[in-house]
């Protein structure tokens, strides 16, 4: 396998809500890279710090501790206006509400074109309005639609929006945020076969947040799983799904109906005690390779439990 | 032969808006076999919700009812007047709806919310609807029950608060429960938790479940019976293995279809959006989305076509005349494990 490009690494981040008592530890400790050219997906409940994360990233929030480093460069140590609107451009985010994330009050030129203002990406009005209808035709719309309304489209059109937005700028990396859960099941594929087009024709970099496991599992080269702000297992899609090693893993996939009355006749849900997912025993946690590329969160005298579990799959 | 407890039949619902009369429902028959479960599936804006509501009488001010009959006990519940549907409404026919902090009153203990419809219902007195709603709280789950019965709705999670609400439904022993999307806003884990509550519990108050949902998933495990709506129209009906194993539309081949089976690397999508409904089209509301459309399907709408006894399919391919198509590969993969689980069966 030749070597990848890792495009960013993401370090013992951690972000906390709150202070004192009523810390809320939303993401704690969580290290992971995303290598070029790749779909990250991560997945996990409500509240296990998923979103969080990826707008720790984007720098929605202010990390309280860890390191995001981006291309080689360390995103908190962006000093200059030049280099942080760099950082914005190359790194852009598509959001789950396509009702909530386009201003009413402007025109799909204008939203779509902000990002190009800001970045001076186009020499005079003109060429402005022609990226703008090369972007909507880019993601399946029509040309003539620029001078509409957000109001004037369906939800699977203004999530196409949002995306035509997001890469009007040219960026590598695309944080996409549940950017399918508010849609109808047929327009969901509309909306994850686009994505997955513009990522082969652009060579984009995607971080995929979704609690949909089997839509992440479609689109995901690799797939990180969280719960209560901890990166638990992380792994190819394949390894992931079909050999998870963490309990919550095998609990989370276990709970995934499928479209087929047999195999859902004749499931079996495992159950998970979140309560012993951290034990109090003053061993120290973290990421560990059980096989290549497949991590586990655990102690290290978990290990050999863990590559016995993995074995177990083998047989 | 079951018992039909709830038939439903021609039911045409208007809704009169600005724009002109949107044809949300156009002409839905189906009916429910009493201790089974009949899923509904569509997208949004299909009909399926609004085919429940004319059910439970809760339809939209501006909603009317232009034809057909819904006979629940040999009444049509359509000719009731509010009054005598408040009495049906929580006792013989009661509703679960998709979001829980919504449904449940938050200034209310939860407590007195399920012991009220025993209260006005079945003329219990306050003790004794208590000590029900106590037993009702232990059915569904929840642990503690006898401090829990004193907390308000925001001291519960999600699908803490959907257990309840299944409590508040249930606590009647209804005949009928409606259950639109009742999992859609909970986590997977949580949805399949409460998935098996409902299943228990309608073995335990031998109810007869509508369920309204777009996950295939749910469907695949919850459902007897499935009906596909689309624009306001069901396409196809039948059990639940005809539908996953042996479907005859193109639109429950696309839904089938456009689901990432954990298995599968390929996604295919219908294109396109459904049709306005303001403005419904003459032929087959499908057509415009549907690559095996004929010339027919544009002019004329296709009536249902019985596949068996308790299968059928609105689609012109299923016409004598019609050239034989063949299905994408997902649904050729499903008609073979048909066949085969059809061989096992008879042997």
């Amino acid at each position: 396998m030749p070597e990848k490009k890792k495009l960013l690494e993401v370090k013992n981040l951690k972000q906390y809500f709150g202070s004192g008592k009523s810390t809320v530890k939303a993401v704690d400790d969580v290290t992971f890279d995303i290598y070029e050219g790749e779909t990250f997906g991560l997945v996990g409940e409500s509240g296990s710090g998923k979103t969080t994360t990826g707008r720790s990233i984007i720098r929605l929030y202010d990390p309280t501790d860890g390191q995001i480093i981006f291309d080689g460069k360390d995103v908190s140590q962006l000093k200059s206006k030049a280099e942080k609107l760099e950082f914005n451009r190359q790194m852009q985010m598509i959001f789950q509400d396509p009702y909530a994330s386009l201003n009413p009050r402007m025109t799909v030129e204008d939203i779509i074109a902000e990002g190009i203002d800001i970045h001076g990406l186009a020499k005079d009005k003109e060429e402005r309005g022609k990226m703008v209808r090369d972007l909507l035709e880019t993601v399946g719309l029509n040309r003539d639609h620029a001078s509409r309304y957000p109001h004037e489209f369906s939800g699977g059109q203004r999530q196409r929006i949002g995306i035509a937005r997001a890469l009007a700028v040219q960026p590598k990396f695309i944080i996409a945020d549940e950017p399918i859960s508010a849609l109808d099941v047929s327009i969901q594929a509309q909306v994850v076969n686009l994505m997955k087009e513009l990522q082969e024709k652009r060579g984009l970099t995607y971080l995929f947040v979704a609690h949909d496991l089997s839509m992440v599992k479609f689109i995901s080269d690799r797939i990180g799983v969280m719960h209560y702000g901890k990166l638990l297992e992380v792994g190819t899609s394949d390894d992931v799904y079909d050999k998870p090693l963490h309990n919550y893993t095998k609990s989370l996939i276990s709970a995934i109906p499928i479209p087929d009355p047999e195999i859902e006749r004749h499931r079996k849900r495992i159950d998970y005690d979140a309560a012993i997912e951290e034990p109090d025993d003053g061993k120290e946690r973290e990421l560990r390779e059980i096989t290549p590329g497949h991590f586990v969160r655990c102690a290290e005298d978990e290990v050999e439990m863990y590559k016995q579990r993995a074995a177990e799959y083998e047989k | 032969m079951a018992e039909r407890i709830l038939d439903v039949k021609n039911l045409k619902v208007d809704f009169h808006t600005y724009a002109g009369e949107v044809k949300a429902i156009r002409d839905v028959s189906f009916h429910l076999n009493k201790g089974e479960t009949l899923a509904i599936v569509g997208e949004s804006g299909s009909g399926k919700s609004v085919t429940t509501k004319s059910i439970i009488g809760l339809l939209a001010n501006n909603a009317e009812v232009v034809g057909g009959e819904i006979n629940f006990h040999g009444e049509d519940i359509l000719k009731k007047s509010e009054k005598e549907m408040q009495s049906l409404r929580g006792k013989e026919i009661s509703m679960i709806f998709q979001d829980p902090m919504t449904s449940l009153d938050p200034t209310m203990k939860i407590g007195q919310q399920i012991a009220e419809p025993l209260i006005k219902h079945k003329n219990m007195s306050k003790k004794e609807a208590w000590d029900k709603a106590l037993e009702m709280l232990k059915a569904v789950g929840i642990t503690n029950p006898e401090k829990r019965i004193n907390d308000y709705p925001h001291q519960f999670s999600g699908g803490m608060r959907q257990r309840i609400v299944i409590a508040i439904a249930l606590v009647c022993d209804p005949e009928i429960l409606i259950a639109d999307e009742p999992t859609t806003a909970l986590d997977v884990t949580v949805q399949a938790e409460i998935l098996d509550l409902m299943k228990d519990m309608q073995e335990r108050v031998e109810t007869s479940i509508i369920f309204i949902t777009h996950d295939l998933g749910v469907v695949a495990g919850m459902a007897d019976c499935v009906a596909v709506m689309y624009a306001g129209e069901i396409v196809e009906y039948g059990t639940v293995d005809e539908i996953f194993y042996n479907p005859q539309h193109p639109y429950t081949w696309g839904l089938l279809n456009s689901m990432p089976t954990l298995a599968s690397d390929k996604l295919e999508s219908i294109p396109g959006t459904p049709p306005d409904l303001l403005d419904p089209p003459k032929g087959d509301p499908f057509a415009a989305r549907n690559a095996y459309a004929m010339k027919i399907d544009a002019e004329k709408k296709p009536p249902f076509f019985k596949v068996s006894d308790t299968h059928y399919a609105a689609t012109w391919l299923l016409h004598p005349d019609a050239p034989k198509v063949t299905p994408p590969e997902e649904i050729v993969r499903r008609q073979k494990k048909y066949a085969e689980m059809m061989a096992a069966k008879n042997n």
